[in-house]
């Protein structure tokens, strides 16, 4: 069973919809008990940074943890995967699990914000999450702050500079843009994270 | 790189697809799920669905169309007609929409963007603001109502205050263009576009591949709204996101 952990940042049915799609048994959670029994966790959001501020107060934050720490595969989307990241400009009071270096930050002033559409990602070898996803592929992007590329980066995007549009280490995964929102691609990025097991 | 945007809007009375011309003279077209589904696959980057049936009674099938529809649907998916709350849009993002579109509603009362904004965040609501030229001349106004009613206030004007307000998108409809094909009103998106930091959309006017070439390059729009599968059939769609490509235009083909 995969919990997809609603903190009440925005459209959770598109990506039980899209997990259902791919053949996946997914529930849709604020229940930290329901999140210590999931095969995988996923993270979605889009929304406000300050929004997974409602993970502590839920509860949640331990719990998901405590089952990365288990090795339980993760997925965290858009500012679930910022999430990963130290913290965020965008609610500078707010931590991130910091599982990644670095913090997001905003996109260069002249460029018209929030970053929405279709943008190609370069992706790296050897990701488990984008197997069969080759470089130049478009996924749909909407995200006012985006993390730098780091050593975990597996995909990067082009917008004012480069950006994080996709993390991977061990078992724990990132994607900045929205897998259930791109088509085929996302569709196939989903399926491969149903798939490992970790 | 970021690609610019063809978006496939469908007219929707009583469940099913219409079409418009100058936002009048409707015919039926079809089951709004299968055409939102068959223009995905054609190769539209996201769908629009306008809700434009006049009455409540006709407009209580919204809800369940736009169910029917989500469900086949992997890429955006924006609802617009007759949202006039946060009731009326919470209802609308539960039946599966990731976006809502808000016109006069939002004209008549502002805070409607910020209270939707801020439930949904800012990438969920597009204003559409219905434009028309005043006397002729590259000064615009903007028009409630189906594009009937004028308002006296600035298109431009209007578009700013409601990105400070918490608008994502700007869905900014030439109401002299609409239906014509045209092309669509370059100087009003660009100016449209050059006065905000979020992204317009154009619409009204859309006909040959030459008139989005126009709209991306000329009148710096992010996205085009191309509507009717009557003077669009899919196999256009298709075939127009080629005809960018090779004219230098960056869209995403293939998909």
């Amino acid at each position: 069973m995969i919990a997809v952990v609603d903190y009440l940042a925005g459209n959770l049915t598109s990506v039980k919809k899209a997990l259902e799609r791919v053949g996946a048994d997914a529930v849709i959670t604020r229940d930290p008990s329901v999140v210590a029994q999931a095969d995988k966790i996923i993270l979605p959001g889009v929304g406000h940074f300050s929004a997974t501020a409602i993970l502590e107060q839920a509860g949640l934050r331990p719990a998901i943890l405590h089952r990365m720490e288990q090795g339980v595969t993760f997925l965290g989307i858009c500012v679930g995967m910022q999430w990963m990241f130290e913290s965020s400009a965008e609610a500078p009071g707010t931590q991130g699990l910091g599982l990644f270096s670095g913090a997001c930050g905003r996109f260069p002033g002249i460029f018209k914000s929030p970053h929405v559409g279709w943008n190609s990602l370069a992706c790296h070898d050897g990701s488990r999450l984008l197997r069969g996803i080759p470089s130049g592929s478009f996924v749909y992007f909407t995200h006012s702050y985006r993390a730098p590329v780091v050593k975990a980066t597996v995909a990067r995007c082009e917008y004012g500079g480069e950006f994080s549009a996709a993390v991977e280490q061990d078992h724990l995964f990132g994607v900045q843009f929205h897998p259930e929102k791109s088509g085929a691609i996302g569709l196939k990025l989903l399926e491969n994270f149903c798939g490992l097991s970790c | 790189m970021l690609t610019k945007r063809i978006i496939a809007c469908l007219d929707v009375m009583a469940g099913r697809v219409v079409k418009g011309v100058q936002f009048q003279q409707l015919r039926e077209a079809g089951d709004p799920a299968e055409l939102a589904a068959a223009h995905s696959q054609a190769g539209a980057d996201e769908v629009v669905l306008l809700d434009i049936s006049a009455t409540h009674e006709k407009r209580a099938t919204l809800a369940d169309t736009v169910r029917r529809t989500a469900r086949q649907l992997f890429i955006p998916f924006t609802v617009g007609g007759g949202i006039r709350s946060l009731d009326d849009a919470m209802a609308v993002f539960e039946a599966g929409a990731d976006k809502i579109s808000i016109n006069s509603a939002a004209f008549a009362d502002p805070t409607l963007i910020t209270q939707i904004a801020e439930r949904y965040g800012s990438q969920a609501v597009i204003v559409a603001i219905d434009a028309k030229r005043m006397n002729g001349e590259a000064q615009f106004e903007a028009y409630v109502c189906g594009g009937r009613n004028s308002t006296g206030r600035d298109a431009v004007a209007w578009a700013r205050e409601a990105e400070e307000r918490g608008a994502g998108e700007i869905l900014l409809t030439s109401v002299d263009r609409d239906g014509t094909g045209a092309g669509f009103d370059c100087d009003l998106t660009r100016a449209c576009s050059e006065a905000l930091h979020i992204p317009v959309i154009a619409s009204g006017g859309g006909g040959d591949t030459q008139t989005f070439v126009d709209v991306f390059q000329r009148g710096r729009a992010d996205a085009a709204l191309a509507a009717s599968i009557f003077h669009f059939g899919l196999r256009r769609l298709a075939d127009l996101k080629q005809e960018l490509q090779s004219a230098g235009i960056p869209v995403r083909w293939p998909c």
